[in-house]
């Protein structure tokens, strides 16, 4: 069993407003630093493939076709 | 003619899509389970509102790869046939790619529903055919997400071809930030696909039908495309 730790983020420069709205929170409770603050998802599968080529392979297809929409969305993601 | 309501689990407004159309304005309409693949009788589809799969991951994201979507692709390619996506159907067509662009959280980060009013940018469209250009329709619209959002060519790309249908306005027309409810691009309310027979909507026109509701304006859409499939 393999597990795929997968980041989705926006594109950088489309719009967050979650992002933002957390932003001027952490300002608001005094966090002076703050550059930019943006959201994302983190998602975990748990997926059977001992083919370590193949199963990159697998969940890049997977993020590319529904966990990830590259109109808007970026993605990254890790196997152990 | 003959209607059909696509129908997800978590979809909301198709009772209010099927009144419309078959109580309202008496087109023969039936209900299309998401898992029928014929939908080939029909000659206009209507994808209704709601939170189909529960909008999880995306909103539209997983209606996408239901059996009906399969079918959706293959009937928008023939001629004469419509689909209309009202607002989560608006969500589904963009995550169907069916039309260009992608819907973002509102800039307000707060769940909108209330009337609005859109200027008609091309009334040359068999979904627009019975406005004057620059008629201003009073819809309402409800959502989370309905901040359009595409990138600058694929926008270029969309004024070009006249494929912008419906923009946030005052009443009178006059479109500006101040008229925008939810940080949409460019105001885009609705767009076109360039063979104009896929208009997609975040407004609600089947909530607009009856002067008790509060406005009229949606017929104008539903009319105008049982006129053209009519007449055509």
């Amino acid at each position: 069993m393999a597990h795929a730790k997968i980041i989705v983020t926006l594109k950088d420069g489309v719009l967050d407003p979650q992002g933002k709205t957390v932003k001027f929170a952490l300002e608001k409770m005094g966090y002076k630093n703050i550059e930019d603050v943006r959201i994302g998802k983190y998602i975990e599968i748990e997926i059977k493939n001992n083919n370590r080529e193949k199963l990159e392979k697998e969940i890049d297809e997977i993020c590319d076709k529904l966990l990830a929409n590259p109109n808007i969305e970026k993605y990254k993601f890790s196997i152990e | 003619m003959k209607a059909g309501v696509i129908v997800f689990p978590g979809s909301n407004c198709d009772a209010d899509c099927m009144w419309a159309l078959q109580d309202i304005l008496g087109v023969n309409t039936e209900y299309i389970w998401h898992e029928n693949k014929n939908i080939k009788k029909y000659d206009l589809i209507v994808i209704p509102g709601g939170f189909s799969y529960g909008d999880y991951l995306r909103c539209g994201a997983i209606a996408r790869f239901a059996k009906v979507m399969e079918s959706i692709q293959e009937f928008s390619s023939k001629k004469n046939k419509f689909i209309l996506g009202i607002c989560n159907g608006f969500q589904i067509l963009l995550e169907a790619g069916l039309l260009p662009g992608a819907m973002l959280m509102n800039k307000t980060l707060k769940f909108i529903c209330r009337y609005v009013n859109i200027v008609t940018e091309n009334n040359m469209t068999p979904f627009t055919g019975k406005m004057k250009k620059g008629q201003v329709l009073r819809i309402p619209i409800a959502h989370n997400e309905g901040n359009y959002y595409c990138d600058e060519t694929t926008l270029n790309n969309l004024i070009k071809n006249d494929c912008v249908v419906f923009r946030y306005s005052d009443e009178n027309g006059s479109v500006n930030d101040n008229t925008n409810p939810n940080g949409a691009l460019y105001n885009i309310a609705g767009i076109i696909n360039k063979d104009g027979n896929i208009l997609g909507m975040m407004p609600h026109p089947e909530r607009a039908m009856i002067k008790e509701l509060g406005s009229t304006d949606g017929r104008l859409i539903f009319e105008s495309v049982i006129k053209y499939i009519k007449n055509n």
